[in-house]
């Protein structure tokens, strides 16, 4: 349960960005989460609404994109979602490659734990 | 309406402390691991082994070993590392579920990091929340007891995904208990294909092993070819 730390690490940031900006009003944070990162997103919506709650944030809304672990082969340049598969019978590594069976392949993607973008009231 | 594009790291400030540490740790030429498992899985066992064999060693020859200790509650811990005379000190997380770049920073200030070669982070018993927190070490290393399930790699990939080094601990219990160690072995290679594996006891299986990986390591750091990213 460190989602807490989280939402107050995104808050953090996003006073930083409202005291430079003579507190320009932001509306809302939209979080990118990686299958990777260790984090719940349920967790995370529910630790942001509870610290957001009777303070100055209490109408931001937040967006969480999840991204998928992606893999890239090195041995036929393909790249592709992380998931269970079966060669015939044969239960597959998670990280082999569906083209040509490569077993060392490398994450793209999915370790992601980012601010992604926010949105502010016109001036 | 506008949308401003950030694309920053949510745990930036930590990021920025982690990334203070790696060039402290890259100056002074000292090896930092962060050791990570679920409570109970011999964490503190294997460094009361690590530091007690590397108390036998000639003067000239030992390590010398630091070491950080995280938990909620309690000295306990740093209590049993302090035996072997090496420095520990525990750090009280007061309830947070794991080690951040802050309290590290903190916990270094007073120690003269010149004088060391081997920082030895064992962070808060979970799988989870750890793993996101950069400490500026060079590797994670992540621990599984024969005592837990062979799928905790398939259920808390992220670990296994970021450790360098995965310790099977308890393989003395192998005859007693219902796990397979060749299952649980290729749940985590199919996760981490280059993960290696060390397999311990505390009755000290795999001790040599696990002092032979500590030492190719900090030759590594010592001859600058090793250098945390």
């Amino acid at each position: 349960m460190h989602e807490l730390s989280i939402v107050s690490s995104v808050l953090d940031q996003l006073d930083d960005w409202k005291k430079q900006h003579g507190g320009r009003q932001i509306s809302k944070v939209g979080l990118r989460v990686g299958e990777l990162a260790g984090v719940d997103v349920d967790c995370l919506r529910f630790g942001f609404e509870c610290v957001v709650q009777d303070t100055e944030w209490a109408s931001l809304a937040l967006e969480i994109e999840q991204v998928a672990r992606r893999q890239r082969c090195p041995r036929c340049n393909h790249e592709f979602k992380a998931e269970n598969w079966a060669a015939g019978d044969l239960p597959m590594p998670f990280t082999a490659c569906p083209e040509c069976g490569e077993v060392g392949t490398e994450t793209i993607a999915g370790e992601e734990l980012q601010i992604a973008y926010f949105e502010v009231e016109d001036e | 309406m506008s949308q401003i594009a950030v694309e920053k790291k949510v745990l930036n400030e930590n990021q920025k402390i982690a990334a203070e540490l790696r060039e402290k740790f890259r100056e002074h030429k000292i090896l930092v691991v962060n050791i990570i498992s679920s409570p109970g899985s011999g964490k503190t066992t294997l460094l009361e082994r690590t530091l007690d064999r590397m108390n036998q060693e000639r003067t000239d020859k030992r390590m010398r070993v630091v070491l950080l200790t995280g938990d909620l509650q309690t000295e306990n811990d740093a209590t049993r590392l302090a035996q072997w005379g090496f420095p520990v000190k525990q750090i009280i997380t007061g309830g947070t579920c794991h080690l951040d770049a802050k309290m590290i920073e903190r916990h270094l200030a007073d120690w003269p990091l010149e004088s060391f070669d081997l920082l030895i982070i064992e962070n808060v018993g979970n799988l989870v929340c750890p793993t996101s927190y950069d400490l500026g070490e060079h590797f994670k290393i992540v621990m599984l007891s024969v005592t837990e399930g062979e799928d905790k790699p398939l259920k808390y990939p992220s670990i296994f995904v970021k450790s360098e080094l995965m310790i099977l601990s308890k393989v003395d219990l192998l005859p007693y208990v219902p796990f397979s160690a060749e299952l649980a072995k290729s749940n985590a290679r199919s996760m981490h294909p280059g993960i290696q594996i060390i397999e311990t006891s505390s009755k000290g299986d795999g001790l040599d092993e696990w002092m032979k990986w500590l030492e190719e390591k900090l030759a590594a750091v010592k001859s600058g070819e090793l250098i945390s990213a």
